[in-house]
Protein backbone atom coordinates (compact mmCIF):
# COMPACT_ATOMS: atom_id res chain seq x y z
CA UNK A 1 0.00 0.00 0.00
CA UNK A 2 1.58 3.20 -0.85
CA UNK A 3 1.81 5.71 1.59
CA UNK A 4 -1.04 8.75 2.16
CA UNK A 5 -0.27 12.45 1.04
CA UNK A 6 0.49 15.30 3.26
CA UNK A 7 -2.51 17.07 1.88
CA UNK A 8 -4.43 19.30 4.01
CA UNK A 9 -7.73 16.87 3.55
CA UNK A 10 -5.71 13.99 4.33
CA UNK A 11 -3.78 15.20 7.51
CA UNK A 12 -6.67 16.21 9.21
CA UNK A 13 -8.71 12.83 9.03
CA UNK A 14 -5.68 10.97 9.97
CA UNK A 15 -5.15 13.05 13.39
CA UNK A 16 -8.93 13.14 13.53
CA UNK A 17 -9.58 9.46 13.55
CA UNK A 18 -6.03 8.69 15.48
CA UNK A 19 -7.85 10.80 18.45
CA UNK A 20 -11.08 9.60 18.41
CA UNK A 21 -9.64 5.71 18.42
CA UNK A 22 -7.48 6.82 21.33
CA UNK A 23 -9.87 8.77 23.45
CA UNK A 24 -12.28 5.77 22.88
CA UNK A 25 -9.59 3.28 23.68
CA UNK A 26 -8.73 5.27 27.03
CA UNK A 27 -12.01 6.12 28.11
CA UNK A 28 -13.13 2.18 27.40
CA UNK A 29 -10.13 0.99 30.17
CA UNK A 30 -10.70 3.90 32.35
CA UNK A 31 -14.28 2.37 32.67
CA UNK A 32 -12.65 -0.80 33.23
CA UNK A 33 -10.36 0.33 35.96
CA UNK A 34 -11.92 3.53 37.84
CA UNK A 35 -14.08 0.96 39.80
CA UNK A 36 -10.87 -1.21 40.84
CA UNK A 37 -9.40 1.51 41.44
CA UNK A 38 -11.54 3.33 43.94
CA UNK A 39 -11.69 0.22 45.92
CA UNK A 40 -7.93 -0.13 45.98
CA UNK A 41 -7.98 3.55 47.85
CA UNK A 42 -11.09 2.59 49.91
CA UNK A 43 -9.20 -0.40 51.25
CA UNK A 44 -5.99 1.36 51.85
CA UNK A 45 -7.89 4.15 53.97
CA UNK A 46 -10.23 1.25 55.95
CA UNK A 47 -6.81 -0.30 56.75
CA UNK A 48 -4.94 2.70 56.89
CA UNK A 49 -7.59 3.99 59.72
CA UNK A 50 -7.19 0.79 61.43
CA UNK A 51 -3.45 0.28 61.09
CA UNK A 52 -2.94 3.97 62.71
CA UNK A 53 -5.76 3.46 65.39
CA UNK A 54 -3.95 0.04 66.47
CA UNK A 55 -6.95 -1.39 66.78
CA UNK A 56 -8.87 -3.62 64.18
CA UNK A 57 -11.99 -3.57 66.12
CA UNK A 58 -13.21 -0.17 65.98
CA UNK A 59 -16.19 2.01 64.38
CA UNK A 60 -15.36 4.80 61.80
CA UNK A 61 -17.59 7.83 61.96
CA UNK A 62 -18.52 9.56 58.94
CA UNK A 63 -15.32 11.59 57.86
CA UNK A 64 -15.00 15.45 58.43
CA UNK A 65 -13.74 17.47 56.33
CA UNK A 66 -11.98 20.82 58.30
CA UNK A 67 -10.02 23.65 56.95
CA UNK A 68 -7.64 26.04 58.20
CA UNK A 69 -5.14 28.56 57.16
CA UNK A 70 -1.79 27.76 58.26
CA UNK A 71 1.13 30.00 57.57
CA UNK A 72 -0.85 31.41 54.30
CA UNK A 73 -1.45 28.39 53.10
CA UNK A 74 -5.52 26.86 53.04
CA UNK A 75 -4.99 23.31 54.31
CA UNK A 76 -8.04 20.32 54.32
CA UNK A 77 -8.03 17.82 57.30
CA UNK A 78 -10.27 14.93 57.07
CA UNK A 79 -10.87 13.70 59.85
CA UNK A 80 -12.50 10.34 61.07
CA UNK A 81 -13.41 10.06 64.41
CA UNK A 82 -13.41 6.54 65.99
CA UNK A 83 -14.71 4.55 68.71
CA UNK A 84 -14.73 1.01 69.85
CA UNK A 85 -17.67 -1.18 69.51
CA UNK A 86 -18.40 -0.50 73.07
CA UNK A 87 -19.23 2.91 71.87
CA UNK A 88 -15.93 4.40 73.89
CA UNK A 89 -13.91 7.27 72.24
CA UNK A 90 -10.60 5.82 71.10
CA UNK A 91 -9.30 9.13 69.59
CA UNK A 92 -9.66 10.18 65.48
CA UNK A 93 -7.66 9.06 62.30
CA UNK A 94 -6.77 12.84 60.44
CA UNK A 95 -5.95 12.68 57.01
CA UNK A 96 -3.39 15.65 56.37
CA UNK A 97 -0.85 16.53 53.98
CA UNK A 98 2.07 18.76 53.17
CA UNK A 99 4.88 19.47 50.31
CA UNK A 100 7.08 17.42 51.02
CA UNK A 101 10.43 16.97 48.48
CA UNK A 102 8.71 16.02 45.15
CA UNK A 103 5.16 17.12 45.86
CA UNK A 104 2.28 16.32 47.93
CA UNK A 105 2.92 14.03 51.01
CA UNK A 106 -0.25 13.20 52.28
CA UNK A 107 -0.04 11.14 55.69
CA UNK A 108 -3.19 9.43 58.16
CA UNK A 109 -2.29 9.81 61.97
CA UNK A 110 -4.43 8.60 64.27
CA UNK A 111 -4.06 10.08 67.95
CA UNK A 112 -6.01 8.82 71.15
CA UNK A 113 -8.41 11.25 72.58
CA UNK A 114 -5.17 13.63 74.66
CA UNK A 115 -3.18 13.66 71.32
CA UNK A 116 -0.72 10.98 71.62
CA UNK A 117 0.47 9.68 68.31
CA UNK A 118 -0.92 6.11 68.01
CA UNK A 119 0.27 5.00 64.63
CA UNK A 120 1.03 6.72 60.81
CA UNK A 121 0.76 5.52 57.56
CA UNK A 122 1.28 7.17 54.07
CA UNK A 123 -1.26 7.86 51.95
CA UNK A 124 0.49 8.96 49.09
CA UNK A 125 3.76 10.73 48.04
CA UNK A 126 5.69 11.78 45.09
CA UNK A 127 9.41 11.43 47.39
CA UNK A 128 12.41 9.98 46.12
CA UNK A 129 12.59 6.18 45.36
CA UNK A 130 15.14 5.15 48.43
CA UNK A 131 15.40 8.36 50.31
CA UNK A 132 12.17 10.30 50.91
CA UNK A 133 9.79 7.55 50.08
CA UNK A 134 11.08 5.40 53.01
CA UNK A 135 9.04 7.51 55.14
CA UNK A 136 6.40 4.75 55.39
CA UNK A 137 9.04 2.56 57.61
CA UNK A 138 11.50 5.15 58.84
CA UNK A 139 8.94 6.61 61.76
CA UNK A 140 7.88 3.23 62.73
CA UNK A 141 7.77 2.46 66.55
CA UNK A 142 10.08 -0.75 65.63
CA UNK A 143 12.89 1.66 64.66
CA UNK A 144 13.49 2.72 68.37
CA UNK A 145 12.90 5.82 70.78
CA UNK A 146 14.94 8.34 68.53
CA UNK A 147 13.61 7.94 64.85
CA UNK A 148 9.69 7.05 65.80
CA UNK A 149 6.87 9.66 66.25
CA UNK A 150 4.31 6.97 67.74
CA UNK A 151 3.82 7.40 71.50
CA UNK A 152 4.94 11.40 71.27
CA UNK A 153 3.15 13.96 72.07
CA UNK A 154 3.18 16.68 69.10
CA UNK A 155 2.37 19.35 72.44
CA UNK A 156 4.01 17.40 74.77
CA UNK A 157 8.13 17.05 73.03
CA UNK A 158 9.70 19.12 70.66
CA UNK A 159 8.24 17.68 67.85
CA UNK A 160 10.75 18.46 64.77
CA UNK A 161 14.22 17.02 63.64
CA UNK A 162 16.93 16.69 65.23
CA UNK A 163 18.88 18.77 62.87
CA UNK A 164 16.29 21.59 63.88
CA UNK A 165 17.09 20.76 67.52
CA UNK A 166 13.91 18.60 67.75
CA UNK A 167 13.49 14.94 69.45
CA UNK A 168 13.35 12.78 66.19
CA UNK A 169 15.72 12.12 64.16
CA UNK A 170 15.12 12.53 60.10
CA UNK A 171 15.34 10.17 57.71
CA UNK A 172 19.12 10.01 56.13
CA UNK A 173 19.29 12.10 53.44
CA UNK A 174 16.21 13.22 53.47
CA UNK A 175 15.25 16.27 55.79
CA UNK A 176 13.10 18.28 53.71
CA UNK A 177 10.58 15.00 53.60
CA UNK A 178 11.08 14.51 57.14
CA UNK A 179 10.56 18.07 58.13
CA UNK A 180 6.91 18.17 56.09
CA UNK A 181 5.91 15.25 57.31
CA UNK A 182 6.77 16.28 61.07
CA UNK A 183 4.53 19.60 60.04
CA UNK A 184 1.85 17.60 58.57
CA UNK A 185 1.43 15.70 61.79
CA UNK A 186 1.86 18.88 63.51
CA UNK A 187 -0.99 20.97 61.63
CA UNK A 188 -3.29 18.33 62.40
CA UNK A 189 -2.52 18.01 66.23
CA UNK A 190 -2.67 22.28 66.58
CA UNK A 191 -5.87 22.01 64.37
CA UNK A 192 -7.70 19.28 65.01
CA UNK A 193 -6.55 18.28 68.76
CA UNK A 194 -5.73 21.41 70.67
CA UNK A 195 -7.98 23.87 68.43
CA UNK A 196 -11.56 24.29 70.50
CA UNK A 197 -13.96 21.82 68.46
CA UNK A 198 -16.86 24.01 66.89
CA UNK A 199 -19.78 20.79 67.51
CA UNK A 200 -19.11 19.44 64.22
CA UNK A 201 -15.24 18.30 64.12
CA UNK A 202 -12.74 17.30 66.48
CA UNK A 203 -11.40 13.94 68.41
CA UNK A 204 -12.96 15.86 71.72
CA UNK A 205 -16.22 15.12 70.85
CA UNK A 206 -17.80 12.38 72.63
CA UNK A 207 -19.39 9.73 69.75
CA UNK A 208 -23.01 8.23 70.00
CA UNK B 1 18.42 -9.40 8.66
CA UNK B 2 16.51 -12.22 11.05
CA UNK B 3 14.63 -11.48 13.85
CA UNK B 4 17.03 -12.61 15.93
CA UNK B 5 19.92 -10.28 14.40
CA UNK B 6 16.91 -7.97 15.48
CA UNK B 7 16.70 -8.87 19.01
CA UNK B 8 20.51 -8.81 19.72
CA UNK B 9 21.04 -5.87 17.85
CA UNK B 10 18.85 -3.97 20.45
CA UNK B 11 20.49 -5.60 23.27
CA UNK B 12 23.67 -5.43 22.46
CA UNK B 13 25.07 -3.38 19.58
CA UNK B 14 22.80 -0.68 19.76
CA UNK B 15 21.95 -0.68 23.47
CA UNK B 16 19.82 2.21 24.28
CA UNK B 17 21.43 3.26 27.47
CA UNK B 18 25.05 2.18 26.57
CA UNK B 19 25.45 2.94 23.17
CA UNK B 20 22.76 5.70 22.38
CA UNK B 21 22.59 7.50 24.99
CA UNK B 22 18.79 7.74 24.63
CA UNK B 23 16.31 8.07 27.60
CA UNK B 24 18.99 9.29 30.05
CA UNK B 25 16.09 11.19 32.31
CA UNK B 26 14.73 7.72 33.56
CA UNK B 27 17.75 6.02 33.11
CA UNK B 28 19.58 8.56 36.17
CA UNK B 29 16.31 8.89 37.96
CA UNK B 30 14.82 5.43 38.89
CA UNK B 31 18.32 3.50 39.09
CA UNK B 32 18.46 3.96 42.98
CA UNK B 33 18.11 0.23 43.46
CA UNK B 34 18.08 -3.10 41.13
CA UNK B 35 14.33 -3.62 41.61
CA UNK B 36 13.01 0.05 40.88
CA UNK B 37 15.46 -0.13 37.76
CA UNK B 38 14.30 -3.83 36.51
CA UNK B 39 10.57 -2.75 37.54
CA UNK B 40 10.74 0.84 35.15
CA UNK B 41 12.61 -1.15 32.28
CA UNK B 42 9.52 -3.67 32.11
CA UNK B 43 6.99 -1.13 32.05
CA UNK B 44 9.37 0.67 29.02
CA UNK B 45 8.94 -2.55 27.40
CA UNK B 46 5.93 -2.59 27.58
CA UNK B 47 5.55 0.35 25.85
CA UNK B 48 7.71 0.45 23.49
CA UNK B 49 6.75 -3.40 21.80
CA UNK B 50 3.28 -2.09 21.24
CA UNK B 51 4.24 1.47 20.06
CA UNK B 52 6.29 -0.43 17.70
CA UNK B 53 3.64 -2.75 16.37
CA UNK B 54 1.11 -0.10 16.33
CA UNK B 55 3.31 2.37 14.31
CA UNK B 56 4.68 0.22 11.76
CA UNK B 57 0.47 -1.34 11.33
CA UNK B 58 -0.03 2.42 10.71
CA UNK B 59 2.91 3.41 9.14
CA UNK B 60 1.45 3.86 5.47
CA UNK B 61 -1.63 5.28 6.67
CA UNK B 62 -0.40 8.56 8.38
CA UNK B 63 1.11 11.32 6.11
CA UNK B 64 4.74 12.46 7.04
CA UNK B 65 3.88 15.95 7.66
CA UNK B 66 1.57 14.62 10.92
CA UNK B 67 3.44 11.48 11.41
CA UNK B 68 4.95 12.88 14.97
CA UNK B 69 1.83 14.32 16.28
CA UNK B 70 0.24 10.82 15.31
CA UNK B 71 3.21 8.63 17.10
CA UNK B 72 2.88 10.87 20.24
CA UNK B 73 -0.80 10.22 20.75
CA UNK B 74 -0.12 6.56 20.27
CA UNK B 75 2.35 6.59 22.81
CA UNK B 76 0.55 8.88 25.29
CA UNK B 77 -2.24 6.33 25.24
CA UNK B 78 -0.33 3.20 25.36
CA UNK B 79 1.69 4.68 28.81
CA UNK B 80 -1.95 6.62 30.01
CA UNK B 81 -3.32 2.55 29.74
CA UNK B 82 -0.37 1.37 31.38
CA UNK B 83 -0.53 3.61 34.29
CA UNK B 84 -4.22 2.90 34.72
CA UNK B 85 -3.54 -0.64 34.34
CA UNK B 86 -0.79 -0.73 36.98
CA UNK B 87 -2.71 1.40 39.42
CA UNK B 88 -5.99 -1.36 39.86
CA UNK B 89 -3.73 -4.36 39.21
CA UNK B 90 -0.92 -4.02 40.89
CA UNK B 91 -0.79 -1.08 43.05
CA UNK B 92 2.56 -2.34 44.82
CA UNK B 93 4.67 -1.35 41.99
CA UNK B 94 2.74 1.41 40.77
CA UNK B 95 3.62 2.83 44.63
CA UNK B 96 6.90 2.78 43.81
CA UNK B 97 7.00 3.64 40.11
CA UNK B 98 4.11 6.40 39.97
CA UNK B 99 5.91 9.46 39.77
CA UNK B 100 7.94 7.95 36.36
CA UNK B 101 5.53 6.50 34.42
CA UNK B 102 4.21 9.12 32.67
CA UNK B 103 7.32 10.24 31.88
CA UNK B 104 7.76 6.99 29.74
CA UNK B 105 5.78 9.06 27.40
CA UNK B 106 8.81 11.83 26.71
CA UNK B 107 11.17 8.61 26.88
CA UNK B 108 13.10 9.45 23.18
CA UNK B 109 14.18 5.78 22.98
CA UNK B 110 10.49 5.30 22.12
CA UNK B 111 9.72 7.82 19.70
CA UNK B 112 13.16 7.07 18.49
CA UNK B 113 12.27 3.45 17.37
CA UNK B 114 9.13 4.76 15.90
CA UNK B 115 11.36 6.63 13.60
CA UNK B 116 14.26 5.11 13.11
CA UNK B 117 12.64 1.20 12.96
CA UNK B 118 9.06 0.91 13.65
CA UNK B 119 8.07 3.65 10.66
CA UNK B 120 10.30 1.69 7.99
CA UNK B 121 10.14 -2.33 8.97
CA UNK B 122 7.11 -4.84 8.97
CA UNK B 123 5.04 -5.49 12.18
CA UNK B 124 6.77 -8.69 12.76
CA UNK B 125 10.12 -6.99 12.84
CA UNK B 126 8.87 -4.39 14.95
CA UNK B 127 7.73 -6.17 17.99
CA UNK B 128 11.02 -8.05 17.75
CA UNK B 129 13.11 -4.41 17.75
CA UNK B 130 11.10 -3.37 20.88
CA UNK B 131 11.58 -6.95 22.66
CA UNK B 132 15.54 -6.34 21.59
CA UNK B 133 15.64 -2.59 22.85
CA UNK B 134 13.43 -3.43 25.80
CA UNK B 135 15.62 -5.83 27.25
CA UNK B 136 18.42 -4.06 26.76
CA UNK B 137 16.92 -1.18 28.78
CA UNK B 138 15.74 -3.09 30.91
CA UNK B 139 19.12 -4.68 31.81
CA UNK B 140 21.07 -1.78 31.83
CA UNK B 141 18.80 -0.24 34.22
CA UNK B 142 19.04 -2.46 36.31
CA UNK B 143 22.79 -3.18 36.40
CA UNK B 144 23.12 0.56 36.85
CA UNK B 145 20.43 0.02 39.70
CA UNK B 146 22.64 -2.67 40.91
CA UNK B 147 25.97 -1.67 41.12
CA UNK B 148 24.22 2.13 42.84
CA UNK B 149 22.53 0.12 45.24
CA UNK B 150 25.61 -1.75 46.03
CA UNK B 151 28.12 0.98 46.43
CA UNK B 152 25.02 3.24 48.50
CA UNK B 153 23.74 0.73 50.50
CA UNK B 154 25.57 -2.52 50.95
CA UNK B 155 22.75 -4.49 50.03
CA UNK B 156 21.42 -5.70 46.46
CA UNK B 157 17.74 -7.11 45.09
CA UNK B 158 16.15 -5.23 48.15
CA UNK B 159 12.58 -3.79 47.98
CA UNK B 160 10.25 -2.68 50.93
CA UNK B 161 7.50 -2.05 48.35
CA UNK B 162 7.40 -5.82 47.93
CA UNK B 163 8.54 -7.40 51.10
CA UNK B 164 11.92 -8.57 49.64
CA UNK B 165 15.26 -8.48 52.09
CA UNK B 166 17.80 -8.54 49.53
CA UNK B 167 21.46 -9.53 49.45
CA UNK B 168 23.57 -8.61 51.74
CA UNK B 169 26.99 -8.37 50.05
CA UNK B 170 28.85 -5.64 52.66
CA UNK B 171 28.03 -4.52 56.26
CA UNK B 172 25.47 -1.49 55.40
CA UNK B 173 27.66 0.85 57.51
CA UNK B 174 29.91 0.55 54.56
CA UNK B 175 27.49 2.40 52.27
CA UNK B 176 28.48 5.04 50.37
CA UNK B 177 25.37 7.47 50.10
CA UNK B 178 26.44 9.35 47.94
CA UNK B 179 25.49 6.49 44.85
CA UNK B 180 21.80 6.58 45.90
CA UNK B 181 21.62 10.39 45.10
CA UNK B 182 21.91 11.65 41.77
CA UNK B 183 25.52 12.10 41.52
CA UNK B 184 26.67 8.91 42.10
CA UNK B 185 23.44 8.19 38.86
CA UNK B 186 26.26 9.95 36.60
CA UNK B 187 29.31 8.72 38.18
CA UNK B 188 28.23 5.21 38.25
CA UNK B 189 26.76 5.76 34.72
CA UNK B 190 29.77 7.28 33.47
CA UNK B 191 32.24 4.15 34.43
CA UNK B 192 29.78 1.07 33.50
CA UNK B 193 29.63 3.23 29.68
CA UNK B 194 33.35 3.14 29.79
CA UNK B 195 33.62 -0.92 30.87
CA UNK B 196 31.17 -1.97 28.63
CA UNK B 197 31.89 0.24 25.16
CA UNK B 198 35.34 -1.61 26.14
CA UNK B 199 34.31 -4.80 26.18
CA UNK B 200 32.04 -4.61 23.20
CA UNK B 201 34.90 -3.12 21.09
CA UNK B 202 37.41 -5.65 22.35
Amino acid sequence: MKKLKSSLTNMALVLTIIAVVAGAVLASINAMTAPQIEKINADNLAAGIKKVMGSDDINVAEPQEKTATIAGKEKTFTVYNVTDKQGQNLGCAVKTSENGFGGELQVLVGFDPTGTILGYTILQHAETPGLGAKAGLWFQPENGEKRTVVGKNPGQCNFTVSKDGGDIDAITASTITSRAFLQAIQNAYDEIIVKPTDGTTGATEQSK
Amino acid sequence: MSNFKILMNGIVKENPTFVLLLGMCPTLGTTSSAINGLSMGIATMFVLILSNLIISLIKNLVPDMVRIPSYIVVIASLVTVLQMLMQAYVPGIYATLGLFIPLIVVNCIILGRAEAFAAKNNPVASIFDGIGIGLGFTMALTLLGLVREFLGTGVIFKSDDFGIPGLTLQGEQFGMLMFVLAPGAFIALGYLIAIVNKIRKA
